[in-house]
């Protein structure tokens, strides 16, 4: 089986200096689930920016899927991003002004999927991640974990072939996140590849098959789970 | 720089869009408020000053003074309303020749003993008054070069006169003064013996009030004696000439421009505030007092409404210097500028209504609690939107299109301001096509005879020696040439015209009588009421000589050529504002009593389909030369006039446009810069450029649909209106034609411009909105 990312000599800088990521040469495989760590302006967010295709590296190349994401233009990115990727925010990053399915169907609605289609599968996985009471409600009136949860489905309703979440927990109070921590690790379950970009340790500990962390845009360690533990 | 001085200027510079934006709202209002207001004053201060400098009566009654005693008269200087009088004086009407024996227009001479009176206080400009008989007295716009002071005047059949002063009467109570002795000499054989009386009123500030102050005064004469008067409302609507039908449109775009400048300025200052909440919260946190920041901000938009203030007084004062030069020509009084205080209180005006607009937003940031503005950061969300996406969502329509739907409900004050702003350009555009229209109505109406294409000239062809006096050529015999002209293949029709100067009782001066021979339907001026004259003994007469006449159509009045008076009966109102809008229309057979006879001089010639001008002109001229006559083409030389109202309308609204646009703009852009954050997170889950673009101008179809429904409407009753007030002001009522100009398709089309004017103003922010970057959209706050 191909990588599902790979990132060769992956370079980001911002100005003069030294660069902020990189150079960086990793693989991810498909089914797996990567956690990157690092304190803050190591890279992490950086990392998921060029993987996330919401950002170009300096130098060095990033393909996802097959695709050397760095060489598209923006109108391939957006599509990129809508039927490879989802995405999942520290803060949700709901629009307020939908309803948790609108919400949830504005990624399939954008790829052009067909109404019924759309529909069914928000609900399939409202009732999936237990959210089908809250379909005609607006994330205002939701609690954090509630809110994360919307995101997920969100994220998942294209099935993308990666799920990217950055500290997917992290404004989340401590029963919320566990919830949050429980979902991603079924997701993982279910052969849902990943990558977490995360301060919390434990979460990457429970969540991810695999963990990098990187210090001043380098890798510190690279590390499979078994040898983590 | 102060503290506060620094905030407004990175406040200023940091919102560049919203203060060009603002610059150029007050830049049109001013522009158009100057050249407006300098245009009223200028068509009202030189009359109104010289009028009460001279104590001008409200009315001239011309009395038949075999009817009515010098008593009578006197005792009219009592009746209820009037507060003075004077007369009568003596007058008459008479023909004179030029020194080069030419006879001139008809001139109506008063006897006065001095230039002085209670009344029409005349002023004498060089000279002297005159003493003795043999001596006149001129106007001082008759022409120097030919009557200079000393010049003899030749009466025809009558005595000479000596020119030895000018004097002036701003009333245009009379075309010439003698000594009331010289009067009765002055009289033609049978001609009615005519005084005439001045009056001022109580109460003649309206047209109604005057005619109710004449109706007084006729029932306290004996019946039949009051001839005819004069007001001097008629006398200022022609002296303000040609500037007067200006002012209502200069005022319609000034009023215009003003309440849009106040809906962009407040829309501008308010969307700073809902933008600027942390920037605010920071200010207060650091010192700023309440009272501080609503300074700072209401200064934001004072210091670009002071650029536009200037530079609109620029604009306006370069744009009201040709309409000024032709009000100079008007009142002969040289070097007419726009007033000085027309210069302090436009822009005053305007700087007062930009910082009322501005108060109440920065109010709103003075009030605003330190706390909750750091913490928000930036607009909250309203969930004012909700139900419109909620409904948009269902229709099927892409999700780009929807969302860009639903938005504008998300915040109404600032829609309802884009929505003003559509409505305005859309308005004021729909109101400039049908000035455009109608002044093209009005070309075409004050020329009829266009569908001519070849007049022949009857006599007078050849070309003055220089120095001497006009050729005489004898003039053709207009039997030849009538029927040299019937019998030239190619012609449909033909007319002859002729014109002489008339009298009207009543009246002081004379006017022009346009006379027609044969078939003068084609070249009929559009009517008002009543009907193009079918025979002799009626007439068709403009507005303006109803209103100066106090006749209606169906009434008879008689004019006086070359001392014969000849009845007409009025049959018709036609749409001819030339002449100073007195042009009477007959036949020539209504003046056949005339003992010299008007001599056709013209033939105006309707062309069978397909035939050329050109030749026709080339073959009909082999004829026409022997007999003393040349056809020629019939060019119309058009109205500078005209060209310089439309010319100033597609400026003014070409400006009033751009100012809608970019109030769009405006709204949008804050508009965009609140929902960046939202904007990346559609573009993270895969929201295109292209759909990001969609959904942007989304947003501003249905207020650009809404503002082109509602505006059009606006500015066909702004036009509605405004052309009867500029018809007015020109002294003529209009005919159909020329208002009702619009067509169904030119509507719709008028009604798209809304939509494009939304459309092009939200051009700018939808692509910035496509082209930001998704990871910094998400990283904003």
């Amino acid at each position: 089986m191909g990588n599902l990312i790979a990132l060769d000599r992956t370079t980001k800088g911002y100005g003069a200096g030294a660069p902020a990521l990189g150079p960086l040469t990793f693989t991810v495989e498909p089914g797996e689930a990567l956690a990157v760590t690092g304190p803050s302006g190591s890279g992490k967010s950086t990392l998921l920016n060029l993987v996330a295709g919401l950002d170009k590296p300096t130098a060095g190349t990033v393909t996802v899927d097959g695709l050397r994401i760095d060489q598209l233009g923006e109108h391939a990115l957006a599509r990129f991003r809508r039927e490879r990727i989802g995405m999942v925010f520290q803060f949700f990053n709901l629009l307020d002004d939908l309803t948790v399915a609108d919400n949830i169907l504005l990624p399939a609605q954008l790829a052009g999927m067909p109404r019924a289609k759309a529909a069914a599968r928000t609900s399939e996985l409202m009732e999936t991640l237990g959210i089908e009471d809250h379909a005609g409600a607006y994330p205002g009136r939701l609690s954090g974990g509630e809110r994360q949860r919307v995101a997920v489905a969100r994220a998942l309703v294209n099935r993308p072939a990666l799920l990217l979440a950055d500290e997917p927990t992290g404004a989340l109070d401590t029963t919320s996140g566990r919830d949050v921590r429980e979902l991603l690790i079924d997701l993982h379950r279910g052969g849902q590849t990943i990558v977490l970009v995360t301060h919390d340790l434990a979460l990457a500990e429970a969540c991810a098959s695999r963990t990098v962390h990187l210090v001043d845009g380098h890798v510190a360690f690279d590390q499979t789970a078994e040898v983590a533990r | 720089m102060s503290a506060l001085g620094r905030v407004v200027r990175s406040g200023v510079g940091r919102r560049r869009v919203q203060t060009l934006v603002v610059a150029l709202a007050t830049l049109m209002a001013v522009a158009s408020a100057v050249v407006a207001g300098s245009l009223m004053v200028a068509s009202s201060a030189p009359f109104d000053h010289a009028f009460a400098r001279q104590h001008g009566p409200h009315l001239i009654a011309q009395v038949d003074g075999a009817k009515a005693s010098t008593g009578q008269l006197a005792a009219t200087g009592h009746v209820p309303g009037v507060t003075a009088s004077a007369g009568p004086y003596d007058t008459a009407v008479i023909n004179a020749q030029d020194p080069n024996g030419m006879r001139m227009p008809e001139l109506t001479v008063a006897g006065r003993a001095t230039p002085g009176g209670a009344l029409d206080d005349l002023t004498l400009d060089s000279g002297r008054w005159a003493a003795k008989p043999g001596e006149i007295v001129l106007p001082t716009g008759f022409p120097p070069e030919i009557f200079p002071l000393g010049s003899s005047l030749r009466i025809q059949g009558g005595p000479v006169l000596t020119v030895v002063g000018r004097a002036q009467s701003v009333s245009e109570s009379a075309d010439a003064w003698v000594t009331p002795g010289q009067i009765s000499a002055l009289r033609v054989a049978g001609a009615p013996v005519t005084v005439e009386m001045f009056y001022r009123f109580a109460s003649a500030g309206t047209k109604a009030r005057l005619t109710a102050d004449r109706a007084t005064l006729a029932a306290a004469l004996p019946p039949g004696a009051l001839l005819g008067t004069r007001s001097y409302l008629d006398t200022k609507l022609s002296a303000d000439g040609e500037s007067a039908p200006f002012v209502p449109f200069l005022m319609a775009f000034g009023v215009l421009g003003l309440v849009m400048s106040v809906i962009i300025v407040s829309s501008v200052v308010s969307g700073a505030v809902g933008a600027s909440l942390r920037r605010i919260g920071i200010l207060k946190a650091v010192g700023f007092t309440p009272g501080q920041v609503v300074r700072a901000y209401v200064a934001q938009a004072l210091v670009p409404a002071g650029v536009g203030v200037v530079l609109g007084v620029v604009l306006g004062n370069l744009l009201a210097l040709p309409l000024l030069s032709d009000a100079e020509q008007v009142y002969g009084s040289a070097g007419l500028s726009v007033a000085w205080w027309v210069d302090l209180a436009v822009p005053a005006v305007a700087l007062g209504v930009v910082v009322i607009a501005a108060l109440v937003p920065a109010l709103r940031a003075g009030r605003l609690r330190t706390v909750e503005a750091i913490a928000i950061g930036r607009a909250p969300s309203t969930g004012r939107g909700q139900w419109a996406h909620r409904a948009v969502g269902r229709l099927p329509l892409p999700r780009a299109v929807t969302l860009g739907l639903a938005s504008p409900f998300a915040r109404p004050v600032r829609t309802a301001a884009m929505l003003a702003a559509v409505v305005f350009g859309t308005a004021a555009a729909t109101f400039a096509v049908g000035l455009a229209s109608s002044l093209n109505a009005v070309a075409a109406a004050q020329h009829p005879d266009a569908a001519t294409p070849v007049i022949v000239l009857a006599g007078g062809l050849g070309p003055p020696a220089p120095g001497g006096p006009p050729p005489r050529i004898s003039a053709a015999d207009g039997a030849r040439i009538r029927s040299a002209i019937q019998a030239q293949p190619g012609t449909e029709s033909y007319y002859g015209t002729a014109f002489t100067q008339v009298t009207v009782p009543g009246l002081t001066g004379s006017i022009q009588a346009q006379l027609y021979q044969g078939d003068s339907r084609p070249g009929a001026y559009e009517m008002i009421a009543g009907h193009w004259f079918t025979g002799a003994g009626q007439a068709v007469v403009p507005t303006h000589f109803l209103d100066v006449t106090g006749t209606r159509v169906g009434d008879s009045v008689t004019v006086v050529d070359q001392g014969v008076s000849v009845r007409l009966r009025i049959v018709g109102e036609a749409f001819d504002p030339g002449a100073d809008g007195m042009r009477l229309h007959t036949d020539v057979s209504s003046f056949a009593s005339v003992k010299e006879g008007i001599p056709v001089d013209a033939y105006n010639v309707v062309l069978k389909p397909g035939v050329s001008a050109v030749d026709y002109i080339e073959k009909v001229n082999a004829v026409l030369r022997p007999l003393g006559a040349q056809a020629v083409p019939n060019q119309d030389s058009g109205g500078s006039l005209l060209v310089v109202l439309e010319a100033m309308a597609a400026l003014l609204t070409l400006m009033l446009v751009a100012v809608a646009g970019l109030g769009v703009l405006n709204s949008v852009m804050l508009d965009t810069r609140e929902r960046v954050h939202d904007l990346g997170v559609c573009k993270a889950i895969g929201m295109s450029p292209r759909q990001t673009v969609t959904m942007v101008l989304a947003s501003v179809v249905g207020v650009g649909v809404a503002g082109g429904i509602i505006g059009v409407p606006v500015g066909v009753a702004l036009h509605d209106y405004i052309l009867p007030v500029m018809g007015h002001a020109a002294g003529t009522r209009l005919t159909p034609r020329i208002v009702s100009v619009y067509h169904a398709l030119e509507l719709v089309l008028l009604g798209l411009g809304g939509v494009a004017i939304a459309v092009l103003g939200a051009t700018l922010p939808a692509g910035w909105a496509a082209k930001a970057r998704t990871a910094a959209a998400l990283r904003t706050e």
